[in-house]
């Protein structure tokens, strides 16, 4: 393979997005894991790019950087402002959580393996429309106005519940 | 559950084909490169040309250009900065900075160049690699914000597809930082600045890209480029004018802006009369002033954000004639943005935390729906903008805002005189 520039940042994203995970989970301090999952986070929305789906790299991080990160170090500041936030690992987690990632691990190699368009990933310079408006079109006009619909309404839910939940009773 | 079956089995839909394009990184031309293929190549010697390494040399111009860039805009928060010292003291019948160079106009030279000498100190019970991450993140994350904005028809870094996303995106993990300047500082004072920065910016996120979403609804597109190029009509032709529903989101986008940004009446997070200086207090010398050159860059790039969403970007007043156009038409409307905000923050008193979020999660997230909701219609009653659609959009805002005059000067006359303590 001809070693490019655009292999030399592949990698460098790899590297840094496969780092970080590993980071993620060996780490016993859960605010070290959080911020090392941002780094994650921002290598995979980096091997988006590569595959040319620039919409879902920016939703990457606006969702799970600019979101749910900040909601899980909100959670953990608000519950415990110390630095000494560690983690303890038991054993029957180690297991299950083995046989969890083993179970995922199969499950991508079997869809990898039945993928007949690998042959076609190649370097051919070849440009490709922007996706923006073909996701538009697919979610909001195509097969997947449902199962959108279907998430958005268990979004509405989980916000009307988590009102419900944090508001204070007030008895008269 | 056969519904479902059928959706993904149904022939328009193949995952391999529509989910798995060719890795490419070419998404737009790539001007380092044409700049090594068209200036540097041709004067190299026969020889050096035919093995010049065409991929490194790119690499070699983005980081030079990037090196330039980086060295030359702290220039402008240097020059904000003494600004918003002598805007503030006019609305304070001061003088403001006098002593060093003509009227003080070297005083943030000089406070820089203090501040690169001062002892760089580390909370020696905070958490030390955060510590020292988190100004780096923030700095280049309001940073990275400039490569889509569009200054002229020229000076564009990069023509992203999806500029104004790709601008939300990498503003939002300024948070980041911030959370990370708090949490490892160790301090009660940086952990509650950090803590009330995180909820504000993400809740006022939401009224932020709602009201974009109103803009980019109007142009059908999120590049950059293609929003200007459709305000090229003269001053009517501009968003906020284009529709009433564009009007109110140019006001929800600012004011949503400046609680981003962290400024007065929105500075919470670092609300120096309450919690010191918020999520920077244990930062000192060259750190702190990355801070500080990070809060006023972003200062001026949500001014040009606003400008280029709704005021026209580089195009000018009048179409064909370049005033209020091009680079320095730009630069001269993000600068009047900025200066209303220096205006509001030396005018406004600060929010209480609730008043924030009732401001956010009952005024401006409702408003904002209804504008989308509105845009949507309108679209439907003039799919084309034509004069007709500009004269009644322009005379529903001439009403609307005379009506909002009287209303608030109605207000304002049944509220008590303060009485003479």
């Amino acid at each position: 393979m001809e070693f490019t520039l655009k292999t030399f940042i592949f990698y460098g994203f790899a590297l840094m997005t496969i780092a970080s995970a590993l980071v993620v989970v060996t780490v016993r301090n859960i605010v070290h894991a959080a911020f090392s999952l941002m780094v994650t986070l921002f290598g995979v929305a980096g091997l988006y790019v590569f595959l040319q789906a620039d919409f879902l790299a920016a939703t990457q991080v606006i969702v799970y950087v600019g979101g749910i990160l900040v909601l899980i170090l909100f959670g953990v500041m608000m519950t415990s402002g110390r630095l000494e936030m560690h983690i303890r690992i038991e054993r029957g987690q180690l297991l299950l959580g083995g046989v969890v990632s083993l179970a995922l691990l199969m499950l991508l190699l079997t869809v990898i393996a039945n993928t007949p368009a690998w042959k076609n990933l190649t370097d051919d310079g070849t440009k490709l429309p922007p996706t923006t408006e073909r996701i538009g079109e697919l979610i909001l006009n195509g097969p997947f106005l449902l199962p959108f619909e279907v998430v958005s309404v268990l979004l509405l839910v989980a916000l009307i519940g988590a009102a419900l939940i944090s508001r204070k009773e007030v008895r008269e | 559950m056969s519904d479902f079956r059928a959706l993904f089995a149904s022939p328009n839909f193949n995952i391999s084909e529509s989910f798995l394009p060719n890795i490419n990184l070419q998404n737009q031309r790539n001007w380092a490169e044409e700049f090594i293929q068209n200036v540097v190549i041709p004067r190299l010697p026969e020889a050096v040309a035919s093995h010049f390494p065409v991929e490194i040399g790119t690499v070699l111009v983005m980081f030079a250009c990037a090196g330039v860039f980086v060295g030359v805009f702290p220039l402008l928060p240097l020059v904000l900065v003494l600004a918003e010292r002598k805007v503030s003291a006019r609305f304070q019948n001061r003088t403001g900075p006098m002593r060093v160079g003509p009227w003080g106009t070297l005083q943030t030279l000089a406070d820089g160049v203090k501040l690169i000498f001062k002892e760089d100190f580390i909370p020696p019970q905070g958490d030390k690699l955060l510590f020292l991450l988190a100004p780096y993140i923030i700095f280049a994350c309001s940073f990275a914000v400039f490569a889509a904005i569009p200054f002229s028809q020229g000076i564009l870094v990069s023509d992203f597809n999806i500029g104004i996303f790709y601008i939300m995106a990498i503003s939002s993990v300024i948070v980041m930082g911030v959370i990370m300047a708090g949490w490892s500082s160790n301090s009660k004072w940086s952990l509650l600045g950090s803590l009330r920065s995180a909820a504000q910016i993400v809740s006022y996120e939401i009224p932020l890209g709602l009201s974009i979403l109103t803009v980019v609804m109007l142009v059908e597109s999120l590049s950059m480029r293609e929003i200007v190029a459709s305000q090229s009509n003269g001053v009517f032709s501009w968003l906020i004018f284009r529709t009433p529903f564009a009007f109110i989101a140019f006001f929800i986008f600012f004011i949503s802006s400046i609680a981003e940004v962290n400024r007065t009446p929105f500075d919470l997070p670092e609300a120096e009369s309450e919690i010191v200086a918020g999520f920077h207090t244990e930062y000192s010398g060259m750190r702190f002033a990355l801070f500080f050159i990070a809060e006023y860059a972003n200062m001026f790039a949500v001014s040009a954000i606003a400008v280029t969403l709704f005021l026209g970007g580089w195009e000018g007043i009048l179409p064909g004639y370049d005033i209020l156009g091009g680079f320095p038409g730009f630069v001269i409307k993000s600068l009047a943005l900025v200066f209303l905000m220096m205006w509001l923050r030396w005018t406004l008193p600060r929010l209480r935390v609730d008043q924030l979020m009732n401001l956010c999660w009952k005024y401006f997230i409702p408003i904002a729906f209804f504008n989308i909701l509105g845009t949507g219609i309108w679209g439907l009653i003039f799919p084309e903008d034509t004069v007709i659609s500009t004269a009644i959009s322009c005379a529903i805002i001439y009403i609307g805002l005379i009506a909002a005059y009287k209303v608030a000067g109605r207000g304002l006359a049944q509220r008590p005189a303060p009485q003479p303590s």
